[in-house]
């Protein structure tokens, strides 16, 4: 037992940043940012160091408060989360540095309490993340969920009313899974989930246990916005405000997935998942059309954001379907592709903060013309697109390579289409966009203030650079982050 | 009846949680809606306390426990985790009503009502 104090660091130093922005906010407000910034940069520190220290060594036990388990709450850290902490502190981090001018320009008088939510949403998906306590998730997931509630609620046009509704779905996921912890602790007695897992192979067959298991993936679906339950997504993120989306569209769902992976092979076995409640056929099928009608629904989009979100909730199909094709090639596309989708969702969104901090404006059409006027953040854009649509060596290609490899393993030839035509659709998309950026010119009849725009501050760029490098990069040393990370947290089948 | 009467713990909650839902569904209005949810929470919060519930035993503290170690009879006690556990889930409910009813005085302010159907009449409009 090692006395590494990194994973409690790595999820309370961003809540304790969260108390002080407020309060410091409070005595002036520009306090607030250099707090967070450097919260979060300590954060990403430890978050690397448990990544090594994992890679190295194996599984961190972190028994908070010295209490043994199952009685006391328990970080855990393998392969998984290690990779899913480096991901949310390194998104974070980034979002966090673009979006310092957006906020001065999109709440000036908000911008204290920007940051504490920001940093209080980190904080819960960091928590939801390491914590080996199923009660513990939960309490973590609503307090994320409620910071996201509120920054979204920050947006314009609709966002009221999406997010109220986003409010009740999310409220409805969280207690189902509430609700299915509660039928499990009936049944083992126990809350943590190395104890679970331990104790519920004794009492296959039983039916509290089946159904909490139902109750828990239906809740988290809820949350990840899985299809049939996708509804909210969509108006949520279109109308959530820059500053802010560029955080929760890549992680809130990646996270929910991460959920979702844990549940059913950490808590549950693999072997109970696939065998006893065996619904690979009907899942995958639902991945299908989330894909399908995702990538279509994206298609008819002239609002740029809006499209992204549709690719949003099909991304979302890739990665559960992934995890139900029930083999270790599917399920180690679909790890992989958490940590690509994360970056990949993360850059587009970049781009989409940069044209409406440019432009106040985000429909397909205001692409005109900004290859000549902003040609570094088209070029990140396009390396985000060719990742989208799954061009090597971008890592875009690599998960889905991975994927499609698992469906053809399992025989599922309809998840396979889905994918195959998904990246279609996607080429269709990006190069409709390229075309316009690239050919289309503004007529004369705008007027000349458009003409001024021109590339954007270095402190939105250089985090939109780092990450577009950063797909490329990954796409590069896929092969290693497999070899080192990925194949230790795929469960045995 | 008898399996009804022996579980009806759990027949009471389902019950009491299908009232939150049907709330949340048909009501048109944002509050009655919000009320629905609270509802639907306050029900798995029962389903908690209650399955902590022991027939005739009495509130987990050990009499002279501080004096010597003996032997104690868990049937005796009644289970105190799930209701610590729903401490931590009613802050969680009245959070997740406060951010909901703060919203909901937003929208009142922005539209003028909180009617969902006049809402939606006056987004479909613009």
């Amino acid at each position: 037992m090692s006395n590494l104090q990194a994973p409690i660091l790595l999820v309370t130093i961003p809540l304790l940043a969260a108390f002080f922005a407020a309060l410091g906010g409070m005595l002036h407000r520009k306090i607030s940012f250099p707090i967070a910034l450097i919260a979060i940069i300590l954060s990403f520190h430890q978050s690397i160091i448990v990544l090594l220290k994992v890679v190295n060594d194996g599984v961190i036990n972190y028994r908070i408060g010295g209490w043994m388990p199952p009685f006391g709450i328990e970080y855990v850290v393998d392969h998984l989360n290690a990779m899913v902490l480096v991901v949310i502190t390194f998104v974070s981090l980034i979002s966090i540095i673009y979006s310092k001018l957006i906020v001065e320009r999109e709440l000036p008088d908000k911008i204290p309490q920007f940051y504490t939510l920001y940093l209080l949403l980190t904080t819960g998906l960091l928590g939801i993340t390491i914590t080996g306590d199923a009660f513990n998730l939960y309490v973590l997931l609503e307090i994320s969920a409620l910071a996201t509630y509120a920054l979204l609620a920050l947006g314009k046009d609709r966002a009221l009313i999406s997010t109220f509704n986003y409010l009740i779905l999310g409220t409805i996921g969280a207690s189902l899974y509430l609700l299915g912890v509660g039928h499990l602790y009936i049944a083992t007695g126990s809350l943590n989930m190395a104890d679970l897992f331990r104790i519920l192979p004794s009492l296959s067959g039983n039916s509290a246990v089946m159904v909490g298991f139902i109750l828990i993936i239906v809740g988290v679906w809820i949350k990840m916005a899985f299809f049939p339950a996708h509804g909210w997504l969509p108006n949520a993120y279109t109308y959530a405000p820059s500053s802010s989306i560029c955080l929760i569209a890549p992680l809130m769902t990646k996270v929910s997935v991460y959920i979702m992976i844990r549940i059913m092979f950490s808590v549950f076995s693999a072997e109970f998942t696939f065998a006893n409640i065996a619904w690979q056929t009907a899942v995958v099928w639902c991945s299908v059309i989330a894909i399908i009608g995702g990538s279509l629904q994206a298609l008819a989009q002239r609002d740029f954001r809006k499209m992204l979100t549709f690719l949003v909730v099909a991304e979302v199909g890739y990665m559960v379907g992934g995890v139900w094709l029930a083999n270790e090639i599917g399920i180690s596309g679909a790890i992989l592709h958490i940590l690509n989708d994360a970056l990949m969702t993360l850059c587009l969104f970049l781009v989409a903060g940069i044209l409406i901090f440019k432009t106040q404006r985000h429909q397909l059409m205001d692409f005109r013309g900004m290859f000549r006027k902003m040609p570094v953040t088209m070029g990140a854009f396009i390396i985000g697109a060719l990742s989208m649509i799954g061009v090597p060596p971008t890592c875009g290609f690599f998960s889905k390579w991975y994927l499609i490899q698992g469906a053809i393993e399992a025989g599922r030839w309809e998840f396979m289409a889905a994918l195959i035509f998904s990246s279609l659709v996607n080429a269709v998309l990006f190069f409709r966009i390229i075309e316009i950026g690239h050919f289309q010119h503004e007529t004369d009849s705008h007027d000349h203030a458009e003409e001024k725009i021109s590339e954007a501050p270095a402190i939105m760029l250089i985090p939109l650079v780092v990450v577009a490098i950063a797909l490329v990069v990954i796409g590069l040393y896929t092969n290693d982050i497999v070899t080192n990370v990925i194949q230790h947290a795929v469960p045995v089948l | 009846m008898e399996f009804l009467l022996a579980k009806y713990n759990y027949w009471f909650y389902i019950l009491i949680m299908m009232v939150g839902f049907y709330a949340m569904i048909s009501k048109n209005n944002l509050v009655k809606k919000m009320i629905g949810v609270s509802i639907f929470q306050a029900a798995i919060i029962l389903f908690y306390v209650s399955i902590g519930a022991k027939r005739g035993a009495t509130i987990p503290i050990i009499e002279h426990g501080h004096d010597a170690v003996h032997h104690i009879d868990p049937t005796a006690y009644i289970n105190p985790l799930p209701h610590v556990l729903m401490l931590t889930a009613i802050v969680v409910s009245v959070s997740t009503l406060g951010v909901a009813l703060a919203l909901i005085s937003k929208i009142y302010a922005k539209y003028g009502t909180i009617e969902e159907d006049e809402i939606n009449e006056q987004l479909t409009d613009v």
